[in-house]
C-alpha cells in the first residue's frame, strides 16, 4: 500500500472519530427523547433505550398553554427580530456605502466605536428596565443588544462597496433616481446575498436567545422555547439543593423524555433548514466573522 | 470659486438628505444600545439606589473597586483570563489540524459531510447544550455514570460536585461547540495556498509530513496570527451561557467556572451587590477597550484587511 493510501485511511479514521464527537451528542438528545419515562429513571440516557416511546412529544402538543404558546412566541420574535434588524442595518449600511456622503467618516466612526467600547450589562440592564420599563414585555426580547450591531452594518457596507459597481449608482443619476430609488432598486435586489446571511445569523440569534429572558422576563406566560427550557432546568436544581422540602414550591416539572423532546423541538428547525443553508452560514463566517 | 464649491457642497448634502433620514433608526438605537450604558458605566464610583438612578446617586470614588479586588477579583480574573488562553491554544491546535485533515481528503461528499458536521454545534443554543451535558454527567441517570463507569465496575461521579472535572468538561464543551468556525477559516486559507508548491515538493520527494510543515503551515501563520490577536482582544470575556448554564449554576463548582461575565450577573442580581458588579463590569470594559485596540493594531501590520479599523 503506498504511503498516500495509508495517509487517506488515517485522516479518514480521525475525522470519522471526530465528525461521531460531533454529532452522538445531538443523537443523545433525540433518543432520550423518544425514551420511555420509567427506562430513562431505571437506566439513564442511553443510545439503545430498552423502550421507545413518544410521550413527550405528545405532552407537548397536549400543552397548548405552556409549550406551544412558548413555541410560538419563539417563532413570532425570531420573525419580528429578524424583518426588523435586517431592514434597520441595511438602511444604516447603505449611506455609510456611499463614498460621497458629507459627514461619512463621522457616522462611520459613531458605528465603529461601539464595537470597541461597552458600557456592560449593569448600566444596560438598570436603563432597559427603569427608564424603558420593559420588564415582562415581548421588546425585552427584541432590544437589549440583538436588533442591530456593528458587525453587521459594517459587513453589509463593505459588500455593497466592494460587490455594487459605483457607475450603476452613476447611471441610475443620470435617470434622474434618487437615493431612495437607488435604495430600492438596485441596492436591495443586488445585495441579497449579504441580506440573506446576515437576516440568517440574526434570525439564529433571536431564536437561541435565553439571555434576555433570563434577564427580563419572569412572567411564564411570556417564555419562549429557550427560557422555557432554561427555567425547566433552573426549577429542578432549586429542587435538588431544596432536596425535597418544600420542593412543591418551585412548580410541576415535566418528565425528563418531556424535557427531552421539548429540547429537541426547539433544535430541530435549524437541523432542518442547515443542510440547505450551511453554504450561506459559512460565507458569512468567512466573511467576517473572523472579526466577530 | 470658492463660492462655488460651496454652492456644490448644499446641492450634495440636499440630494443626501433621504440618505441622512435613512439611518436616523439605526442612529437612536445605537445612542439607545450603546452610548447611553456607555455613560452609565459611571455608576462604577457611585452608591447606587434606584431612586435617584444612575446619575442621581452619590458618588463614593473607587470604594466598588477596593471591595471587589479585596473579595473575589483573584479567582474570577484567573478563570478568564486561563480558560480563555486555554480555549486559544485548543482552537488553535486543533482548528488547524482538523483543517488540514479535512482538506486533504480525496472524497468530496465525504469532505462535506465531515466540514458540516464540524460547524453544526455552532448553531446549537447553550441551553440546549447544557441538557445534552446533562443527559451525559447527571449523577443518577446520566450516561456516563449509567452505561460506562455502572459496567466498568466503577463507582459513580458526582460531576457537578466536583470542581476538578471541570477545567477540562469546559474546555471539551467550548471545543465541540466553536471548532468548526476557526476550522472554516483556515479550511479556507489552505484552498488559497497554490497546488504547484506542493506539486513541486512531490517531485522533489518531500513526504506528506515535510509539505504539511514547509507549505501548509507557513501559509496558515497570518490566519492564525490574526484570529489569536482578535481571541487576545476578548481575553477577559467569557461564554456567559458557556460557564453559568453548562455548569448548571452549581455553587459547589464556582471555584472552577466563576469568571467576569458569571459574577457581574450573580453579583447584579443579588441584594446590595450592584457596585461590585458595576466595577466589574467596568474593569471589563476598560481593560477590554485596551486589548482590543492594541491587538487590532497589531493585526494591521498582519492583514489589513482584517482589521477592525
Amino acid at each position: 500500500m503506498s504511503s498516500n493510501k495509508k495517509y487517506q485511511i488515517l485522516i479518514n479514521i480521525l475525522l470519522v472519530i471526530l465528525t461521531l464527537f460531533m454529532v452522538l451528542p445531538i443523537l443523545l438528545l433525540f433518543m432520550s427523547s423518544i425514551t420511555e419515562e420509567s427506562t430513562l429513571i431505571a437506566k439513564g440516557y442511553s443510545f439503545f433505550p430498552k423502550k421507545f416511546s413518544v410521550e413527550g412529544y405528545a405532552y407537548i402538543l397536549k400543552n397548548k398553554a405552556t409549550i406551544l404558546s412558548a413555541y410560538g412566541y419563539t417563532i413570532g420574535i425570531t420573525a419580528v427580530g429578524t424583518v426588523v434588524s435586517v431592514l434597520v442595518t441595511m438602511l444604516m449600511a447603505f449611506p455609510l456605502s456611499i463614498r460621497k456622503l458629507p459627514g461619512r467618516s463621522i457616522f462611520s466612526f459613531y458605528v465603529l466605536f461601539t464595537m470597541l467600547f461597552s458600557g456592560g450589562i449593569v448600566p444596560s440592564y438598570i436603563m432597559w428596565t427603569s427608564t424603558f420599563h420593559i420588564k415582562n414585555t415581548l421588546l425585552a426580547y427584541l432590544l437589549p443588544g440583538l436588533l442591530m450591531n456593528a458587525m453587521n452594518i459594517i459587513l453589509m457596507r463593505t459588500f455593497y462597496m466592494n460587490s455594487i459597481p459605483e457607475s450603476l449608482y452613476e447611471a441610475a443619476e443620470i435617470d434622474g433616481a434618487g437615493y431612495l430609488t437607488i435604495f430600492w432598486k438596485i441596492v436591495i435586489p443586488l445585495g441579497k446575498p449579504i441580506m440573506v446571511t446576515i437576516a440568517m445569523f440574526t434570525g439564529l440569534g433571536y431564536w437561541n436567545d435565553w439571555v434576555n429572558g433570563l434577564y427580563y422576563i419572569n412572567d411564564k406566560k411570556l417564555y419562549t422555547i429557550q427560557v422555557l427550557l432554561n427555567n425547566m432546568i433552573e426549577n429542578i436544581r432549586a429542587l435538588q439543593t431544596s432536596a425535597g422540602a418544600g420542593a412543591g414550591s418551585v412548580g410541576q416539572i415535566p418528565a425528563v423524555s418531556v424535557r427531552m423532546a421539548i429540547a429537541f423541538v426547539a433544535l430541530a428547525p435549524i437541523l432542518a433548514i442547515y443542510p440547505f443553508l450551511q453554504k450561506y452560514f459559512a460565507s458569512g463566517i468567512m466573511m467576517g466573522a473572523v472579526k466577530g | 470659486m470658492e463660492e462655488r464649491k460651496k454652492h456644490n457642497q448644499k446641492i450634495l448634502i440636499k440630494k443626501c438628505i433621504p440618505l441622512y433620514l435613512m439611518m436616523v433608526p439605526g442612529i437612536i438605537y445605537l445612542f439607545i444600545n450603546n452610548y447611553i450604558p456607555m455613560a452609565g458605566s459611571v455608576i462604577a464610583f457611585k452608591k447606587y439606589n434606584v431612586r435617584d438612578g444612575i446619575f442621581g446617586s452619590a458618588w463614593c470614588g473607587f470604594s466598588n473597586f477596593t471591595y471587589l479586588f479585596k473579595s473575589d477579583a483573584g479567582i474570577i480574573l484567573r478563570n478568564t483570563f486561563f480558560y480563555n488562553v486555554a480555549f486559544i491554544i485548543v482552537n488553535l491546535v486543533m482548528g488547524v489540524a482538523v483543517a488540514i485533515m479535512i482538506s486533504d481528503v480525496k472524497r468530496q461528499g465525504a469532505r462535506k459531510i465531515y466540514q458540516s458536521a464540524v460547524l453544526f454545534p455552532f448553531l446549537v443554543s447553550m441551553v440546549i447544550v447544557s441538557y445534552i451535558v446533562f443527559a451525559l454527567l447527571s449523577v443518577e441517570n446520566g450516561m456516563i455514570n449509567n452505561s460506562i463507569l455502572k459496567p466498568m465496575g466503577a463507582e459513580p461521579v458526582g460531576w457537578y460536585s466536583e470542581p476538578k472535572y471541570w477545567p477540562f468538561i469546559i474546555v471539551i464543551v467550548q471545543m465541540w461547540k466553536s471548532l468548526g468556525y476557526g476550522c472554516l477559516l483556515y479550511i479556507a486559507a489552505i484552498a488559497g495556498i497554490d497546488k504547484s508548491m506542493y506539486e513541486a515538493a512531490e517531485l522533489d520527494g518531500a513526504s506528506k509530513w515535510q509539505q504539511i510543515c514547509f507549505i501548509t503551515l507557513p501559509n496558515l501563520v497570518p490566519t492564525m496570527i490574526t484570529l489569536i490577536l482578535l481571541q487576545v482582544g476578548k481575553i477577559f470575556y467569557s461564554d456567559f451561557g458557556l460557564f453559568y448554564q453548562v455548569p448548571q449554576n452549581s455553587g459547589a463548582l464556582f471555584d472552577v467556572t466563576n469568571t467576569i461575565d458569571t459574577y457581574v450577573y450573580r453579583a447584579m442580581m443579588s441584594a446590595g451587590g450592584i457596585g461590585r458588579s458595576s466595577a466589574a463590569c467596568l474593569f471589563q470594559s476598560v481593560v477590554g477597550f485596551t486589548l482590543v485596540m492594541v491587538s487590532n493594531l497589531i493585526v494591521r501590520r498582519f492583514s489589513k484587511e482584517n482589521a477592525i479599523f
